[in-house]
């Protein structure tokens, strides 16, 4: 099961590393024009965000984005695609239990989300210095960031039809959600009725930990924002097991 | 003789109503080379689907050298190697990954599947294009990789589903003299094929799949000598005389060199290609109108 599992990421990790420039350059490009035209030129406008420079401020919020995209998007163009062109197939004759296959692509999902995260951080550090506030929150933040967004993509490959479904998901849904989730504003300065609503956002938790572990601010307390993406997880792994286990789209009926 | 797969009345109905297979007895014994055939549509990448575990059978049940297939699925899986009839690797990868990636989902670890795969490569002489990615292979190439990538892990079972469509006649035999080797060396084989002589030329035992029924399963030889009628094509080098006789049969003239004999049922060949002697016709060349399988695999299906 071990050498499955291996299998799998290691695949996944070719896979990604292989088409680079699509996966780990745009990301690249588009945090450097972020930090340009909201650090660079409009940040100095704005002023402070919750005590720090703007541009400190929005750093957290454009790695976390980053990580939730490419998480999700590893997962859900792979698994789509795996289907699509029924290599997916080669996995179910194989005696590799569903479970190493969901945790085969997750790890693939969180493995893009580190790396492209990675280069998103290093290219940062030649606009912004970068001293994290605490390791130990930022890697906790990302893992349950990652694998959350990863399980998502999962499910909603095993649902698509269509390359339009893939596409669907990210565009609108998971990107007004990171921008409404405080990626470059704090909550505190919202009207109390648009706080509220803000609560009910995942990602607006993910958020406020990764900035805690960046500056070392933020709006809730640090094991409610832990504990939302981990009743997510928990509640994703479910789903996502169950549908692999009823060979919903998978296998046909 | 100990069984390799037993189907019991396995059925599937699939969720737009469609019966594609309707209460399947399957028999095949270890070691046999089997063939399994059928028009298109008849069930057969149906059956072969529910047999690898692709697909869920409505009703029945499937059973593996001896193992039930929804208790012991995994032990099954490890038995079984699939070639399907349509493409289903990831166009994009490397030939070679392909194949180490496959060992890997069956628990070969990266060192022993690379060896195997070199080994199988060389076998389907794709080793110079180990490196390059799938989609450059032909149509022909393809198929070979996919056999190679069926045996990574070194299953007791074959499955193949249509293996030399699109293959060259030089590669067809070379594959089939590969099969056969593996035949010899204990792998049970269940092919699947519309090459009818293929089938004839390989397989010792033989079913028939017709609108998801089982029309027919026997051996080969016993279900060949229920075709009564052959149609023989002869060729002379001399013009052929206008009345020709053959005793029990009827004689066509194609054209002045051809002649068409319908076989009768108590009448041989030699019988035929004497006659025609006596008759001072010089038979240079003979061959079968029609082939024997293909004949009555018509008439089983009509």
């Amino acid at each position: 099961m071990w050498i499955a599992y291996k299998t799998i990421v290691f695949k996944e990790v070719r896979r990604f590393s292989r088409i680079w420039i699509q996966t780990i350059i745009p990301p690249v490009i588009t945090t450097s024009l972020y930090l340009l035209i909201f650090g660079g030129l409009m940040g100095s406008r704005i002023g402070q965000m919750q005590g720090v420079d703007y541009l400190h401020f929005i750093v957290p919020g454009i790695i976390l984005m980053t990580v939730i995209m490419q998480s999700y998007a590893n997962t859900v163009s792979s698994f789509f695609m795996a289907k699509y062109n029924n290599s997916f197939e080669e996995l179910l004759v194989s005696p590799t239990p569903n479970w190493i296959i969901l945790m085969g692509y997750i790890s693939g999902g969180v493995s893009r989300g580190f790396c492209v995260g990675l280069a998103v951080t290093f290219t940062i550090s030649f606009f912004v210095e970068i001293r994290p506030y605490s390791f130990s929150i930022l890697i906790a933040t990302f893992f349950l960031t990652s694998i959350m967004f990863s399980l998502a993509g999962f499910i909603n490959a095993i649902f698509a039809r269509t390359f339009d479904d893939v596409s669907i998901i990210p565009n609108f849904v998971l990107l007004p959600l990171t921008y409404l989730g405080g990626m470059f504003y704090s909550i505190d300065i919202l009207p109390s009725f648009w706080r509220g609503l803000s609560s009910f956002n995942p990602i607006f938790y993910m958020m406020d930990s990764f900035r805690l572990g960046f500056l070392g601010i933020g709006s809730v307390e640090l094991w409610k924002a832990f504990m939302v993406p981990l009743a997510m997880i928990l509640l994703l792994v479910l789903i996502a097991n169950y549908l692999l286990n009823r060979g919903v789209s998978i296998k046909t009926e | 003789m100990a069984l390799a797969l037993s189907t019991e009345k396995l059925t599937k109905t699939y969720s737009n109503q469609l019966k594609a297979l309707i209460g399947i007895n399957l028999k095949v014994e270890k070691g046999d080379f089997f063939a399994l055939l059928g028009s298109n549509g008849a069930g057969k990448t149906t059956a072969i689907g529910i047999i690898c575990g692709l697909l869920k059978s409505t009703a029945g049940s499937v059973e593996i050298n001896g193992l039930d297939q929804k208790t012991h699925v995994n032990k099954i899986k490890r038995m079984i190697g699939l070639m399907p009839q349509e493409f289903n690797f990831n166009p994009h990868e490397p030939n070679i990954e392909i194949l180490i990636n496959q060992a890997g989902y069956f628990g070969i670890a990266r060192t022993e599947a690379t060896i195997q795969a070199e080994k199988l490569l060389k076998i389907m002489e794709l080793w110079d294009r180990r490196f390059d990615i799938a989609q450059s292979l032909s149509g022909g190439m393809k198929r070979r990789l996919m056999l190679a990538r069926a045996l990574m892990h070194q299953p007791e079972i074959l499955i193949l589903d249509e293996p030399t469509a699109g293959v060259d006649v030089e590669i067809r035999q070379s594959m089939w003299a590969y099969l056969k080797q593996l035949n010899k060396e204990g792998v049970t084989i269940i092919l699947t094929t519309h090459y009818l002589e293929e089938a004839e030329s390989l397989c010792r035992n033989i079913a028939i799949l017709d609108k998801g029924e089982l029309v027919e399963q026997s051996n080969m030889k016993k279900l060949l000598l229920k075709a009564k009628h052959q149609v023989l094509i002869l060729e002379s080098i001399d013009k052929l005389p206008e009345n020709i006789a053959v005793e029990n049969c009827d004689c066509e003239i194609l054209d002045d060199h051809t002649l068409q004999v319908f076989q009768g049922e108590s009448t041989s060949i030699s019988d035929v290609v004497i006659a025609l002697s006596a008759q001072n016709i010089n038979v240079s060349h003979l061959r079968s109108a029609q082939n024997r399988l293909e004949a009555l695999f018509l008439s089983l299906t009509n």
